[in-house]
């Protein structure tokens, strides 16, 4: 099959059938050299972003919210086109009709949409209340088939953060196969796929599939009058580097006015941009100032996506982020490195527009990326404290080269793996559960086995283990089913029918459990194991804090008694999770991630064996515990790169803050040393890291005056945020990390 | 040699400002000197330190090989690693065996036999000439300037590469008589290919009152790192480019 606006391109199997991976393999161009050649911002995106910039301060001005739309339900079509500035926008679209107004989207569930327009001060029209007085909701779907136990685990924060109200999220179309193909070719696929369904006979999955295939067929059909409504015919392929640029944004576009996910993340669409832009540039019809324009105004764009939460979703994922993950550099399985000069366009934006938490730059990070695009991704992470690094080494062999992380760390093969994301449990209030018998001290509630409180002088560390195996089964279990009924539901009441459209038909899917709190669940094993905890009981005889005699291991100090506890307990976590069977036969993944919710767990969470006090919040992620450290940044890196990646296949995040001091003398300095960290953290095996380089000052400045940091950065746990839109106690926690300085 | 018996202060994972590239850094207990400007205090003693062998401190560093990239290593500072000779030689020649880059932070108040053998494991020194004028020496670091030049002149015989590094203390050395007689040190020892100026940092101030002694310099304001950092630049290219 060919077609004229494919002129140019090496041709490949990816002209028969949809494989945008061999498409890009065939046609890219690699490139080895600096950042020299890069373009600074036009006037034309000058204006445009200080246009920009004076809606973000009117929103922050807004309490966070600058408008919604409550009378119209959000979907591909449903509202007329809007512009941050029509005449002047190289690539357009927006979610509603005007610039960060919030659209209602009620499928995931109406009662958070009417919350959250109430926080706002607006009320939810009648009209949209109405229309789904007759609609089942995801969530109402879920709360019908929630057990008693899992209503319990859900309400004393043992597990936290289900998707089972809004949009699950975590699902990246290959938004590109529109503009390589055009929806024209994909709906015919589609058809295609459709009526090979049906043989040897129709059972509940040919149904159900059946079905899916139909909404995907419409849905592909409304992208086309989405876009046309802006005045584009996206039925064929694009014919150049804008045209491809605007025809993927279409896509994702689409995605996020379908979807309220937590996270939606882009993919990997630099490098296939950079096609484009290379054939545009050969043809003499694009410059460098013009290919920098493109992607700057495509920035612009992301930037501008908002969804609508409620004040309780934002103490669970602070800043309002939308995890516009987009998966830059790594390298083919060819030896070819996966940079082009467009993975340097991508990272450039956050100089041409200022630093910004989105779209949450991940470099794929592999010892054999060029040396000067290494240079270059370690002074971005110095000015910006922008991006996030992720092992391509470790990743590559298991996902190919054509994968993309959803969220923060989950990685998957772009439009041929899913996952249903499942949030968390809280290894460290289990392990309270564990040594009280079934009672949870900070809620009152009995849940679980129900057992005799561990009694005894001092704890022992053989049976608290057997204790808390016999726990974790427990929950392993009650997980895994809560974790069905939920994608179940989900696919039953809010099915992705755009993002699904943009995979293959038989897609692969993950379902990704979480934990949290491990370090302070590994360091209380080894308080227990090392030093001697003595219990400290209630009036009612339940134990609601330790006392400590002698010291003990920490985790974060590469000493393997403990790291190797923490390493333990993932894979007891995830050995237990995979004996209950998944919704769809998804394979059961582990992460090791928390995004903001690290507070809020610590908050629900009582004392602790390791000597945590009730409330205090946990640390980030698979980070040590703040300033349990003791031999330096590189010792805290080694007992984190411990966790294997094996046992936790959706990602082991780690947040690392250093002063620019500790990183050396001067700039250069800074950069190698830097680059030096990155290569020796990865080679050993370690998975993913946010780099932020500031001085602790600066935070407390910003704490302090925060009208005078609108735009400070800062990574926090997979994503980066705007200091600035964490609530105080988020930015508290912040600012008590460790940062690791210069002697 | 791996059974040696070193006393240890501190460790410190990630050093990027103690030698070149990303670096291990073991901080050696007890020192003889007692410098006004030391920031330190707190290893002077050796008696609660902890203690390795040779072969244990070794390995611990190992497990930061692959940070090392190709200029980084293993720095031993202090205290004063020289007064751990035997010890410091046992840790440079493991590290020589596995590949690891080696580099001594000293004042040079010792130089005896058993420290030459240490510096053959030696790649690099990172040498404090404290000051240029020998009542400075006597006064505010307890030994003699000659010492230093001495033991100065014997790495230029073995050609061990030098970083010379000064700290900056206002009033006391920042004059420039000081940076002339320093780039002439330097300009007569081919074998040192770099110059550290230290702004005076009082950070350490905290420590002084800890440990409930006073702190000599505590009444002397920092340097402007602005300035020291310019006063380096010059006398790089005092040095080197002419």
């Amino acid at each position: 099959m060919t077609h004229q606006n494919w002129n140019g391109f090496v041709p490949g199997v990816w002209q028969d059938e949809i494989n945008v991976r061999d498409f890009i393999q065939k046609n890219y161009e690699e490139y080895t050299g600096d950042e020299s050649f890069l373009a600074g911002a036009t006037p034309r995106t000058k204006a445009l972003m200080e246009r920009l910039n004076s809606l973000l301060k009117l929103e922050h001005q807004f309490g966070g919210v600058l408008d919604i739309d409550v009378d119209t339900v959000s979907s591909l079509t449903s509202y007329a086109p809007g512009y941050l500035d029509k005449d002047n926008e190289i690539i357009v679209g927006l979610q509603t009709n005007r610039p960060l107004k919030r659209g209602a989207n009620p499928f995931g569930g109406i009662r958070m949409v009417r919350n959250a327009c109430e926080a706002y001060g607006y009320k939810l029209s009648r009209k949209v209340e109405e229309e789904f007085r007759y609609r089942t909701t995801h969530n109402d779907g879920v709360f019908r088939a929630y057990t008693d136990e899992m209503r319990a685990a859900r309400k004393c924060h043992v597990i936290t953060g289900l998707p089972d109200a809004y949009g699950r999220g975590r699902i990246i179309g290959d938004y590109r196969r529109v503009a390589v193909y055009g929806v024209d070719r994909l709906i015919e696929e589609k058809k295609k796929d459709k009526k090979c369904l049906g043989e040897p006979f129709f059972n509940t999955e040919q149904i159900r599939l059946d079905e899916e295939l139909y909404q995907q067929i419409a849905f592909l059909g409304y992208l086309k009058e989405m876009a046309a409504m802006y005045g584009f015919d996206i039925s064929g392929p694009a014919s150049n580097a804008r045209e491809a640029i605007q025809w993927t944004y279409f896509a994702y576009l689409g995605a996020i006015k379908e979807q309220n996910g937590a996270a939606m993340s882009l993919g990997r669409v630099s490098t296939f941009f950079d096609i484009y832009i290379q054939r545009d540039i050969k043809n003499g019809v694009l410059t460098e100032e013009g290919a920098q324009e493109l992607i700057d105004d495509f920035v612009m764009k992301l930037r501008m996506a908002r969804h609508l939460r409620t004040p309780e979703y934002n103490e669970l994922f602070g800043g309002d982020p939308m995890w516009i993950t987009e998966a830059l550099g790594g390298v083919g399985e060819d030896g070819r490195s996966l940079v082009t000069k467009s993975t340097f366009r991508m990272l450039h934006t956050l100089y041409n527009l200022g630093s910004a938490p989105e779209p949450n730059l991940t470099v794929l990070w592999s010892k054999e990326l060029p040396e000067p695009f290494k240079r270059f991704c370690a002074k971005v992470s110095a000015d910006t404290d922008s991006i996030q690094y992720e092992s391509d080494d470790l990743m590559r062999p298991i996902y190919g080269d054509d994968y993309a992380i959803a969220c923060c760390v989950s990685a998957m093969k772009v439009g041929k793996q899913m996952q249903f994301f499942g949030a968390r449990c809280n290894l460290a209030k289990l392990l309270l559960i564990a040594i009280n018998g079934g009672y949870d001290t900070t809620s009152g509630m009995k849940i679980g086995p129900q057992m005799p409180v561990m009694n005894g002088e001092s704890l022992d560390y053989e049976e608290v283990m057997a204790r808390y195996k016999t726990y974790i089964e427990w929950l392993a279990h009650l997980y895994v089913n809560t974790m069905n009924v939920i994608h179940y539901m989900h696919d039953k009441y809010a099915y992705e029918k755009t993002q699904m459209a943009l995979h293959d038909t038989a897609v692969e899917r993950f379902m990704a459990f979480g934990v949290a709190g491990l370090s302070v669940a590994a360091d209380s094993l080894s308080a227990i194991r090392y030093a001697k905890v003595i219990p400290v009981t209630d009036e009612n005889g339940y134990i609601v804090d330790f006392k400590r005699e002698g010291d003990f291991p920490k985790y974060g100090n590469d000493d393997d008694r403990v790291d190797l506890i923490a390493k333990e307990l993932t894979h007891i976590m995830i050995t237990e999770l995979r004996k209950t069977p998944t919704y769809r036969k998804a394979i059961h993944t582990l992460s090791v991630l928390t995004i903001t919710s690290n507070v809020m767990y610590g908050k629900n969470t009582g004392a602790t064996p390791d000597g945590r006090s009730a409330s205090a919040p946990f640390a980030p992620g698979a980070n040590p515990m703040h300033n349990r450290e003791e031999n330096g940044a590189l010792a805290s890196l080694n007992s984190v790169a411990k966790i294997s990646y094996n046992d936790c296949r959706d990602g082991i995040s780690n947040t690392f803050s250093v002063t620019p001091d500790a990183l050396g003398r001067d700039e250069d300095e800074r950069i190698d040393n830097l680059v030096s960290i990155l290569d020796g953290y990865f080679a050993k095996g370690a998975h993913h890291i946010n780099v932020n380089v500031m001085n602790r000052e600066t935070l407390l400045k910003a704490y302090e005056k925060p009208e005078d940091y609108p735009n400070l950065t800062i990574r926090v746990s997979g994503y980066a945020v705007h200091f600035h839109k964490l609530s105080r106690e988020q930015q508290r926690e912040v600012i008590n990390r460790t940062f690791h300085c210069a002697l | 040699m791996q059974n040696i018996k070193g006393k240890i202060h501190s460790i410190q994972s990630l050093g990027t400002v103690d030698g070149p590239g990303v670096r291990f850094v073991a901080f050696l207990a007890g020192c003889p000197l007692r410098c006004s400007c030391c920031h330190n205090p707190d290893t002077w003693s050796a008696e609660n330190a902890d203690a390795y062998t040779a072969g244990e401190l070794v390995s611990k560093a190992e497990a930061f090989k692959s940070y090392f990239g190709k200029r980084g290593g293993i720095t031993l500072s202090g205290g004063e690693p020289l007064c751990q000779p035997e010890f410091v030689e046992a840790v440079f020649a493991l590290c020589k065996e596995r590949g690891i880059n080696t580099c001594l932070d000293t004042s040079g108040c010792f130089l005896d036999s058993k420290v030459k053998n240490a510096l053959e494991f030696c790649d690099r020194v990172l040498l404090d000439i404290k000051y240029t004028r020998s009542d400075l020496y006597r006064r505010h670091v307890g030994m003699e300037l000659s010492q230093a030049v001495e033991f100065l002149d014997y790495l230029n015989e073995q050609k061990i590469p030098v970083t010379v590094r000064q700290v900056i203390v206002p009033g006391i050395n920042d004059y420039e008589e000081n940076f002339e007689a320093l780039s002439d040190i330097i300009k007569a020892h081919d074998c040192v290919d770099s110059v550290e100026l230290l702004p005076f940092r009082k950070i350490c101030q905290t420590k002084y009152d800890e440990m409930g002694i006073e702190f000599p310099f505590g009444g002397i304001d920092e340097a402007n790192s602005l300035t020291v950092r310019e006063t380096e630049r010059r006398l790089k290219e005092n040095i080197w480019k002419r």
